[in-house]
């Protein structure tokens, strides 16, 4: 009897402290800082501090809760996961109002209004016009957005490519070299993106209509309220349009916003109903329907998980494919080549090996774009292949070392050139011995292949993390991606045990 | 003519002369012995002959090819020396990942070109002459001593050089196995074959060798017929 009340004792300490932590006069806004202005960014004059609109309006908050504003870095894709963790208050980071986030989140009144807005290169601005004339062509947005569900209508309905980017500035610049052909994202990111790169232009159609909202924990509904009424209060006495006057986004939509807001603040469900259409009071045309059950989703997005998990595999079958070849090479040249040449081939592994493979794969896609502009896939396939033919040419180096060299004196006794002997008699023993951390490496690259996520292509990992944002939970769909990578891992380590037993238990030690 | 010919050899290793002005000639034909005790060169005479050692000073020859200190012989210099020498090492070296055919027909079919299923059938047909054709399809790891010692010789025989170099045949075997290499090894002689081979083993040295080089700290100190110095050679090994 004792230990459980020990137990609650100490958990309920633990929350009474964490309790008095968040309430300790400080109001910890999350966001991501890459976003950039008019959003946040790092002040240029004191770049230890952070401007932009969002950070005015946390600090229009924190004045109104008696708090100080405290601003919290997190990465874009991981505000809603953190937020809902208790790793700051609110999040306030153009977050959009989607039907998943407010299933999983506490969301505050919508407090801006947007438009979403094609934009493509001047050169066609005649001939793609709407998302009809674009069929076939890639068209660039931001993961987990309005304009991400809007752009997968739309590759059903026209056949258009949508082509998911991780950060709202790679859009545009891709863009303007002909990567992609139309960008489709709100129109603050759109005004910024053609300021930005002269030759695009915003076409003047409006696609869907949506609004940033501030996030916080789904327990957190009375501070949520709070903020609501502080945020009531900024629309009603100008604050919140003074700020948006400043950063130069107050438009004719954002008054009609803030009467449907104070309109439904003072209709029936005013008494707290967390029903969200009747509290905002808003006509959201453009987003999707209502919440669906998280299995039907599930299930509905199926076929998308499947054909991402075939990316996967063929990325990574192809990729290893390279990383053999040059691992093959770079220890073949180390083992055999002179010193010049192997000094050469230890630099570049320990390059590679020692700097992330993110970094190499941004290098490849984003970096070189002004020498060569790579497609993502191939930049994919390159990044992995590379990476890895580092650490596959140190498997293959010690497993050529590793064979006895007593077999290498009987070829040459034979007369077998270095060459033949290689290909006759070492190689195919370094095989055997190299056979399992192979197989190891392939499993890990299946893995590793979810970083290509980050130059737009959209496998497994990617695809699951789209359908979790959608349905506003991880479970099932970790759960069904967990079950895919398996699937696909598995059969590699059988496949590998029995090449093992095929090869013998002859080679040497 | 001599079948091989060793000028004033000297190998050194890691610093350390290990055979110290040494000359020999082997007759057609002939089993010539080097007995001595471990660490008086003559696996180092061998491995110099074979090509799997530098010698700072001296000259080998044989059949026409000859060889002078410097690097170890490549490419073209390598196929010349291995179309005239074989070698069978003490512990086989057989390839592990093949068969004992495969061992034997490989280098014919790599080297020499052959085709491959004739020098399949060659290869069957050797091991079945060395006693050893049932166990063709057997892996080295499956192999006694003496039979992965037989497959060995076959490798060797099957590039059909002149001079065949046998380090330490025995050394792996019973008394019976003994006998019954000592019966092979004095089959291929009488075949015209030359044989050096470095030995502790006394009683082979009797059953088949015709000379002997009896070898102390890289020099010849004693060489005669085998029947009188096989004794000497093998004090203290067996």
């Amino acid at each position: 009897m004792r230990r459980p009340l020990v137990l609650a004792a100490i958990v309920c300490g633990v929350l009474s402290a964490r309790a008095v932590a968040q309430d300790a006069g400080v109001l910890r806004f999350g966001g991501d800082a890459e976003g950039g202005a008019p959003f946040m960014e790092a002040d240029p004059r004191d770049p230890s501090r952070v401007v932009g609109f969002e950070v005015d309006v946390a600090a229009l908050l924190a004045a109104g809760l008696g708090r100080t504003p405290r601003f919290v870095q997190v990465g874009f894709v991981t505000l809603d996961p953190a937020v809902e963790r208790g790793d700051f208050d609110i999040g306030l980071s153009g977050l959009e109002d989607l039907p998943g986030r407010r299933a999983r989140l506490a969301v505050t009144v919508p407090y801006y209004e947007f438009r979403e807005v094609l934009t493509v290169r001047q050169s066609d601005a005649a001939r793609l016009t709407s998302l009809e004339t674009l069929r076939g062509r890639r068209v660039a947005t931001l993961g987990a957005t309005l304009a991400a569900d809007i752009l997968e209508r739309a590759r059903q309905d026209h056949g258009v490519v949508p082509v998911i980017y991780e950060d709202d500035v790679h859009p545009y610049t891709d863009l303007a070299i002909g990567r992609v052909d139309a960008v489709l994202l709100d129109a603050v990111l759109a005004e910024r993106g053609v300021s930005r790169n002269p030759g695009l232009l915003n076409q003047p159609s409006n696609l869907g209509v949506g609004h940033y909202v501030g996030t916080l924990a789904p327990a957190n509904t009375a501070l949520r309220d709070r903020i609501d009424d502080l945020l009531r209060a900024a629309m009603k006495d100008g604050r919140l349009e003074a700020i948006f006057r400043k950063w130069r986004m107050w438009n004719g939509d954002q008054p009609r916003l803030y009467a449907r807001v104070l309109a439904a603040e003072s209709g029936p469900d005013a008494s707290g109903s967390r029903d969200p259409d009747p509290r905002t009071g808003l006509d959201q045309t453009a987003a999707p329907g209502g919440r669906e059950p998280a299995l039907a989703a599930t299930m509905r997005y199926l076929p998308a998980l499947l054909r991402a998990a075939v990316i996967t595999l063929l990325l990574s079958c192809v990729s290893m494919a390279l990383a053999v070849a040059t691992g093959i090479a770079i220890a073949t040249g180390r083992v055999y080549g002179g010193r010049t040449l192997a000094a050469g081939l230890t630099a570049w592994v320990e390059l590679v090996r020692g700097t992330p493979l993110l970094l190499q794969l941004f290098v490849l896609y984003f970096g070189l774009e002004s020498f060569v502009q790579l497609p993502a896939v191939a930049a994919a396939v390159l990044g992995l292949g590379l990476n890895y033919g580092a650490y596959e040419s140190e498997i293959y180096r010690g497993a050529l070392q590793a064979v006895a060299p007593g077999q290498l004196e009987a070829a040459r006794t034979l007369g077998f050139s270095d060459w033949q002997a290689l290909r006759l008699v070492r190689g195919p023993q370094a095989l055997k011995l190299a056979l399992a951390p192979m197989t190891n490496d392939f499993v890990a690259l299946l893995k590793d292949s979810s970083l290509v996520s980050m130059i737009t292509v959209v496998e497994l990992t990617k695809q699951t993390s789209i359908l979790a944002a959608n349905i506003g939970s991880w479970f099932l769909p970790g759960l069904l991606c967990a079950a895919m990578y398996l699937a696909m891992s598995l059969p590699l380590a059988r496949l590998a045990r029995r090449l093992e037993r095929r090869l013998g238990p002859g080679a040497p030690a | 003519m001599s079948a091989l010919t060793v000028r004033d050899l000297h190998v050194e290793r890691g610093g350390r002369a290990v055979v110290r002005g040494l000359s020999f000639a082997a007759r057609p034909g002939e089993l010539l012995a080097l007995m001595g005790a471990s660490g008086s060169g003559k696996t180092s005479v061998l491995r110099a002959v074979a090509g799997l050692e530098r010698f700072t000073a001296g000259a080998i020859e044989m059949s026409g090819f000859s060889r002078g200190p410097g690097a170890l012989p490549r490419g073209a210099a390598l196929r010349e020396l291995h179309a005239r020498v074989g070698m069978v090492f003490q512990f086989h070296n057989l390839f592990a990942h093949l068969s004992a055919a495969h061992n034997v027909w490989l280098a014919p079919v790599h080297v020499r070109g052959t085709g491959r299923e004739e020098a399949e059938r060659s290869a069957r047909r050797l091991l079945h002459e060395l006693g050893v054709g049932a166990r063709a399809d057997a892996r080295p790891h499956e192999l006694s001593g003496g039979e992965a010692q037989r497959v060995a010789i076959a490798r060797a025989l099957a590039m059909e050089p002149p001079l065949l170099l046998l380090d330490e045949p025995t050394a792996s075997l019973d008394r019976e196995r003994r006998a019954e290499l000592a019966r092979t090894v004095r089959g291929l002689v009488s075949g015209g074959r030359t044989i050096v081979a470095a030995t502790h083993d006394g009683d082979f040295v009797r059953a088949c060798a015709d000379r002997v080089l009896l070898l102390e700290e890289g020099r010849i100190v004693r060489e005669g017929p085998a029947g009188t110095l096989a004794e000497a050679g093998g004090q203290g090994s067996e």
